[in-house]
């Protein structure tokens, strides 16, 4: 039985799976009803400036059948009132003393608005502040959420204004709509924060009604940009999660991972790039808080297997093996493989590397099924058949080295080794 | 026991015929299937088809909301795509070539997808085909059966005027009339050829016969061609003592009453034998458990192994009841007061293979009685050669031979489906009327 719990600058929860800011922790009920099904933590949904949201909220992007593969939302921060929120933070606190509350904050662009709304948090008695930085609609048309994020400047100066009176941990959330998440990082981390958390959600047009003409979702018969989540997301929160961990001036502070979590594998991916811990919000959307039933007992079992005691055995593990595309070895070539006992005759590896790839398979016409070889001589390694193959393991890709040694992009200039010879 | 009629209630008919394989219920239920096609290419289900539906494509029309292009995938393949969705044995073509049955699924429910398209096609009267303006051509077609309305659709697509003379007095031909009423009702054969008919250029003449107040002369002389789709007439005679008796009938015509008359009005007896094990076998004896039948026994003189029918059909056979003798051929009828009372039968031996490749039946000199107080005999059709005597047209074993070309040995006559092949299913009928139709348009100088 591995040991789940989580520290994330001190503070605990007993496993390292929190509720990321938004409308599941927007109130008492529903977090009472997460810590009931197990959550570790919640960041309660963001407190702040005065709001006032409209109907309809939501709209999602489907695939091939499955519902809501990415969510896009155009509601604002918390429209409840201040006090409701901070009393019900405080009662939460009482009932569930071994999980984490961290609250969500964003306020009015001065120094006063964020020292009273700080302070009125911490009276609740809550373990940590995350700072809003990332909100891409709505808020931002204000000079919020991610317009502070897209500004390196202004956003450590508010990571200035609210160090000078916080007195628990603050964490600083980040907006992916940028070029690079590293400029505000960087500035957050110099500003002082004690940790990042990434990403917030990206903005977007998830689609539009083809009778109407509206994009989704439609507020009246107009639209506008919304923020963009849930399992489309992942590999892109991903990589910025990573741009963070190989550097050196953010990956001092630890990270919250966010981003189209919904599995313990998905938690596990985040955690081996280097977050300390990780938030979700669309997943237990679209399923409820029973989720978390499976993410903690997948990740122990995962974590017997592999030997780790604890999350910290793990994380960043992976962020070793990320590196520049001119460190990638030359030398190293690999082949597709068909096991022709395995394969059903589908033809969909054979389409897709004849028509957009390298014709490297070969077709042998048959009634009913066709037999597809590799045309090994052909192969550049891309992977593109093994990746549209329906049957598991039926296409593997064999290791047929160039030549022994590592040889990068630079090594190969500089010996003057052949270009564009394919 | 005896032979009668309004054996149920209309309720229990009702139930009893009640559609074998039923519509996806919604858009949602059909995506269900849809997302699981793996839109193969170079597809086995299409090149088993014999229509070659290009079955990937029409099922990707499903699903990007093209229900239109869908039923034009089918339909110009297979003008009688509706009918086929329930009637190909499809566990034998394109479901039974599906690729996921090579990892142990269940293959894509091709049939039901077909039927999806197409029920709204048919439903919302989609004008997915356009004639040419007609040429001055004018083709006769004999037969309203799928080979017929095929070809008929072939040639007035490309303006050619086209009569089609039907000796029954609906169109649709064994569709309508010879196959088991839960898997193709007549309201939808009406429905599918007013759907054929509504191109244009296509009229349709009824309870006009081949050799009774139709000649294949004067058709030759008052047309530019003739395509005959006549397909095959009744059972073959089993030449065994007591074929005559009251309660001996042919499976065609059982099928055919029900279908005609209703099912309240079709006799049934208490103890049914059915002799063979073909399609025709198994909708006569699921059909007659579904009047009413206290017991029906399928006999059959060879082996599981050599049955003609699918194991699907078999299968529905054993569900309703019906019980199966394997190795047993009829021997003689015995009657009573001229009725039938009882089948006897030879029990067989498998042997060498004969020359289709089945090894062949021989009578171990045993024999058994089953009681029974009706016999249907649907041991395989036999061609309509007597509608063709003195016509002038070449037969080989009753069967119109044709060449490449779909040609008889008269120029202008051309041939296709159950009178040329012998009997096999709608779909190769469907595709012979769009061959002739093709065959025809080259003749007349249409196409290249």
């Amino acid at each position: 039985m591995a040991d789940l719990s989580s520290n994330f600058l001190g503070i605990k929860s007993p496993n390292p799976f929190w509720l990321a800011s938004g409308p599941p922790t927007d109130k008492k009920y529903n977090v009472m009803r997460a810590f009931e099904a197990g959550w570790g933590g919640v960041v309660w949904k963001t407190l702040g400036s005065q709001v006032k949201n409209v109907s309809s909220r939501y709209s999602s992007l489907d695939f091939n059948g499955h519902r809501v593969m990415g969510f896009n939302n155009i509601e604002l921060i918390s429209d409840r009132p201040l006090e409701s929120n901070l009393r019900e933070i405080k009662e939460v606190i009482r009932e569930f003393p071994d999980r984490a509350v961290v609250v969500s904050l964003m306020a009015d662009n001065d120094k006063e608005s964020w020292h009273k709304l700080i302070k009125q948090t911490e009276d609740t008695g809550a373990h940590g502040l995350e700072l809003n930085f990332g909100c891409p609609h709505g808020m931002n048309e204000r000079g919020m959420g991610s317009t502070v994020g897209q500004n390196p400047d202004i956003a450590k100066m508010i990571v200035e204004w609210v160090m000078e009176v916080a007195t628990i941990p603050v964490i600083t959330k980040l907006t992916p709509n940028v070029h690079s998440v590293v400029p505000t990082a960087t500035a957050c981390v110099e500003g002082g924060t004690n940790a990042l958390s990434l990403i917030n959600t990206i903005q977007s047009i998830t689609g539009i009604d083809l009778d109407s003409f509206v994009p989704n979702p439609s507020v009246a018969g107009k639209s506008t940009y919304g923020g963009y989540c849930g399992p489309a997301v992942k590999p892109i929160a991903l990589k910025m999660l990573a741009s963070l961990s190989v550097n050196n001036d953010t990956n001092k502070v630890p990270i919250s991972g966010i981003g189209g979590i919904g599995t313990w594998r998905d938690a596990v991916e985040f955690m081996l790039l280097g977050a300390t811990n990780i938030q979700v919000c669309t997943a237990a959307m679209k399923h409820g808080f029973r989720i978390v039933e499976d993410m903690i007992d997948g990740l122990n079992n995962w974590m017997d297997e592999k030997g780790f005691k604890t999350t910290t055995d793990f994380i960043g593990k992976s962020v070793p093996f990320v590196t520049k595309w001119e460190n990638l070895d030359l030398n190293y070539h690999i082949v597709a493989n068909i096991n022709q006992e395995k394969c059903i005759g589908c033809g969909l590896c054979y389409i897709a590397c004849e028509d957009t790839s390298h014709q490297s398979i070969n077709l042998e016409y048959g009634k009913p099924y066709n037999t597809y070889t590799i045309k090994e001589e052909d192969c550049v390694g891309c992977n593109l058949c093994k990746l549209v193959c329906p049957v598991d393991e039926c296409i593997t890709m064999l290791e047929k080295r160039v030549g022994p040694e590592y040889i990068n992009w630079m090594e190969y200039q500089k010996r003057g080794l052949p270009l564009n010879d394919h | 026991m005896a032979i009668k009629n309004n054996r149920l209630t209309p309720e229990q008919y009702n139930e009893n015929f009640t559609d074998l394989h039923p519509p996806f219920e919604s858009r949602d239920a059909a995506l269900t299937e849809v997302n699981r096609c793996l839109f193969c290419f170079d597809a086995p289900c299409t090149k088993v088809c014999p229509t070659s539906i290009d079955v990937p494509k029409f099922i990707r029309q499903i699903n990007t909301g093209n229900i239109k292009g869908s039923a034009f995938t089918i339909l110009s393949s297979n003008i009688l795509g509706g009918g086929c969705a329930r009637v190909c044995p499809v566990e034998k073509l394109c479901e039974g070539s599906c690729v996921l049955n090579k990892e142990l699924e269940k293959p894509i429910q091709i049939a039901r997808l077909q039927r999806y398209s197409t029920d709204m096609a048919l439903e919302k009267k989609w004008n997915l085909f356009e004639r040419k303006p007609s040429i001055g051509k004018k083709v006769a077609v004999v037969g309203a059966g799928p080979a017929g309305l095929s070809c008929a659709h072939g040639l007035s697509r490309q303006g050619i005027d086209v009569t089609i003379y039907e000796k029954e007095s609906k169109a649709g031909g064994l569709m309508t009339y010879g196959i088991a009423a839960y898997k193709v009702t007549p309201e939808f054969c009406q429905e599918e050829t007013d759907f054929i008919v509504s191109l244009g250029g296509i009229e349709i003449l009824y309870n006009q016969e081949l050799g009774k107040n139709l000649s294949l002369v004067d058709l030759q002389k008052n047309y530019d061609a003739v395509f005959l789709g006549i397909g095959v007439g009744l059972t073959r005679q089993l030449e065994i003592p007591g074929e005559n008796l009251e309660g001996v009938v042919d499976a065609i015509r059982f099928i055919y009453r029900l279908r005609e008359e209703g099912f309240a009005k079709t006799a049934v007896g208490g103890q049914v034998a059915v002799i063979g094990m073909g399609m025709t076998a198994i909708d006569a004896a699921t059909q007659a458990k579904r009047l009413g039948a206290k017991e029906v026994t399928l006999v059959y003189r060879r082996t599981e192994n050599e049955k003609p029918c699918t194991d699907v059909e078999l299968e529905i056979a054993k569900l309703d009841g019906c019980q199966i003798i394997w190795l047993a051929s009829p021997k003689e009828i015995i009657g009573e007061n001229g009725k039938v009372k009882s089948l006897v039968c030879s029990k067989m031996e498998l042997g060498v293979p004969d020359e289709s490749g089945r090894r062949f039946p021989f009578d171990t000199g045993e024999t058994f009685a089953l009681e029974a107080d009706m016999v249907i005999k649907a041991t395989g059709q036999v061609p309509y050669a007597d509608l063709l005597q003195n016509s002038g047209i070449e037969l080989t074993k009753g069967k119109i031979r044709i060449d490449a070309n779909y040609t008889s040995n008269i120029g202008n006559v051309f041939a296709g489906g159950d009178c040329v092949n012998g009997g096999k299913e709608v779909v190769d009928a469907v595709q012979a009327g769009k061959e002739g139709a093709k065959s025809i348009l080259k003749y007349l100088g249409i196409i290249e």
